[in-house]
């Protein structure tokens, strides 16, 4: 699936509004997590507006791509990149959890439609993924199963048991995409628990590994078709990510990882202003 | 005397034929794999002592070894089920739901796909393997699950049958099985619906219900037959589905004896007495006696002998039901 220069410039407009969205949602919310889904707003938008066989008007079609995510604090920007794909209306996002909403503060399969799996508790994605591509493998079904998984549920031993089986049973049907944006609640991941050399755990268990810049639209979709091609391996695209990407005052920066707008670690600034001031920043920045 | 509409097998007293509860495992998934091409086995690298290896002999390419990782088993399973299949997960129950609970929490129960969760070798009467892997919390752990149902075999004919009818339910199950042979009482023309419970015994008059679930049920009914002999009359009801609890049938029998007694291999704490005790408590209290592990751990040792040293073996039953009796109201 090769892309143009007007595809790419396209995916990062989307990428932009999803951003938008995201810091709108979290600070109606009040709660949520802001980091992660800033940083992979990019890699979203890609899978949503290029790579991802899907279709908005049915979540249940059969031979869709599925995007299991493991990670599931970062559920704001799955929501964000399906609202502006047409699955429900952008104004919907408003509601993220917020009683009765579909819209959970983790994701649940069974509230919104195209949400694949109930997420949040970390490390089941992973086994999760391996599970329905082997199945899937069984009825030679030909749609791709992709899962976004977090570098801190590397911590976690299920996510390793499912790459070893993943690894073990060659699912070529799956495609792992890993947020390597080096922050936990508690610290940087290094420092909490180091997790390197990753890409080489990755081949050690049997996955053929791809580094990107989680960033570069055209390095990401390029890796998932290398990913499509290679027939022997499932693959891991190690996507390098600056949490809180496109708000520089917050970039970086782990003390965001769980908090909205208004929350900071270190200002009290009320929600409102803090929203209008991360919205100016995102459009002082887009690329 | 016998119920005869649970046309058990004959002789069950004097010389019963004998099988483990997981024997009826591995044959009602063969013929449950026979039935439904969605069926799927996974084990976490006990093939033999799960009997999952009947199902990995007839249908090699539906059987899928994940190795001793119990949490990927869950997780696995969640995936295929999610997908379309209906995945059987064989391992101990110390470890399956001991060790993947939150995994069966989220990915199954919550995720809301149709796994069935196999828990091996629950119990003390796995005998010589000791505590760590005698199961005895596992009903509590699954019984608080929304959306699960929760099966304890009586024999291996009756988990034959279930394992039948957890693969057609469409929903998650948890099945609790045993390791050791015990008496087969009930037989192909025995009825089974999940959550039924069917009285095996009912004396004239009688004056203490005994509610009992897994292999245990056959103590029940010797000690109902001892108690007879004392005039003493009870009735044995089998409760194979823990949950949903049939309270149509306890309740109509707490009214008629005004005595309940519960029989189970689990810790008394929230178990199928705790079950009965919960529904009861606000449909209509009843004295209650509660036959099962008492807050403790097991130990080594055969299987008869720890169930009896732990206080489920028929004696216990017998001194639970006369205990009831007399804290019953009962108006004469």
């Amino acid at each position: 699936m090769s892309i143009t220069d007007a595809d790419v410039k396209n995916i990062e407009s989307k990428a932009l509004a999803i951003r938008k969205t995201i810091i709108e949602m979290l600070a109606e919310a009040k709660s949520g997590h802001t980091s992660g889904p800033l940083g992979m707003a990019d890699i979203f938008a890609a899978l949503y507006f290029h790579i991802l066989k899907h279709d908005p008007k049915n979540p249940a079609w059969e031979e869709r791509d599925r995007l299991i995510l493991s990670n599931g604090h970062i559920t704001p920007v799955r929501y964000a990149a399906m609202a502006h794909a047409g699955y429900f209306p952008v104004e919907e996002c408003m509601t993220l959890r917020k009683f009765g909403s579909r819209l959970q503060g983790h994701p649940e399969r069974d509230k919104l439609p195209g949400v694949e799996t109930t997420s949040g508790p970390l490390g089941s994605g992973i086994s999760q993924a391996a599970g329905y591509a082997y199945a899937a493998r069984m009825d030679n079904k030909k749609f791709r199963v992709f899962c976004a998984t977090s570098d801190g549920e590397h911590e976690e031993g299920n996510t390793w048991e499912g790459a070893m089986f993943a690894g073990k049973y060659r699912l070529t049907n799956l495609t792992a995409i890993m947020d390597r944006n080096n922050i936990q609640i508690d610290g940087n991941t290094e420092d909490v628990m180091p997790l390197e050399p990753l890409a080489d755990k990755y081949r050690a268990f049997n996955w053929h590994v791809i580094e990107v810049d989680g960033h570069n639209i055209r390095e990401f979709v390029d890796a998932c078709d290398e990913a499509r091609s290679i027939k022997e391996k499932p693959t891991m695209i190690l996507a390098h990510t600056t949490p809180g990407k496109g708000v520089p005052s917050i970039e970086g920066d782990y003390r965001w990882h769980g908090n909205p707008p208004g929350k900071g670690p270190t200002d009290k600034i009320p929600a409102d202003k803090q929203k209008e001031t991360f919205l100016k920043e995102l459009e002082a920045n887009k690329p | 005397m016998i119920n005869p509409e649970a046309k058990l097998a004959a002789n069950i007293f004097e010389k019963p034929d004998t099988a483990s509860t997981r024997e009826g495992f591995g044959k009602g998934v063969v013929e449950a794999g026979k039935a439904d091409e969605r069926v799927v086995v996974l084990t976490a690298d006990l093939a033999e002592s799960t009997q999952a290896h009947h199902f990995q002999k007839a249908f090699p390419e539906r059987f899928i070894q994940v190795g001793v990782a119990e949490q990927n088993l869950a997780t696995v399973a969640a995936g295929m089920a999610n997908y379309g299949k209906i995945p059987f997960i064989t391992s101990y129950a110390a470890f399956n739901p001991g060790r993947n609970w939150e995994q069966i929490r989220t990915t199954i129960a919550l995720n809301d796909v149709p796994v069935i969760v196999c828990g091996m070798h629950a119990g003390v009467s796995v005998g010589p393997d000791g505590a760590t892997h005698q199961a005895l919390e596992d009903i509590a752990m699954m019984r608080a699950l929304p959306r699960f149902t929760v099966i304890s075999a009586c024999d291996s004919e009756e988990g034959r049958k279930a394992t039948l009818a957890a693969a057609k339910l469409g929903s998650p199950v948890y099945m609790r099985w045993g390791r050791e042979k015990s008496p087969i009482m009930t037989t192909a023309e025995t009825p089974f619906e999940i959550g039924k419970a069917m009285e095996f015994w009912r004396g004239e008059s009688p004056s203490v219900a005994i509610f009992a679930t897994g292999s245990l049920t056959h103590n029940a009914l010797l000690a109902a037959r001892e108690l007879e002999k004392e005039n003493i009359s009870v009735v044995v009801a089998n409760v194979h589905t823990i949950k949903p609890l049939d309270t149509e049938k306890i309740l109509s029998l707490a009214r008629e004896c005004s005595a309940v007694v519960s029989v189970e291999e689990h810790q008394v704490h929230g178990g199928l007495g705790g079950a009965i005790a919960e529904f009861l408590a606000s449909e209509a209290p009843t004295p209650m006696e509660f036959v099962g592990m008492h807050d403790k751990f097991g130990q080594s040792g055969t299987g008869a002998e720890l169930i009896e040293h732990y206080g489920m073996g028929v004696k216990s039953i017998i001194e639970a039901v006369k205990k009831a009796k007399e804290r019953s109201v009962k108006p004469s």
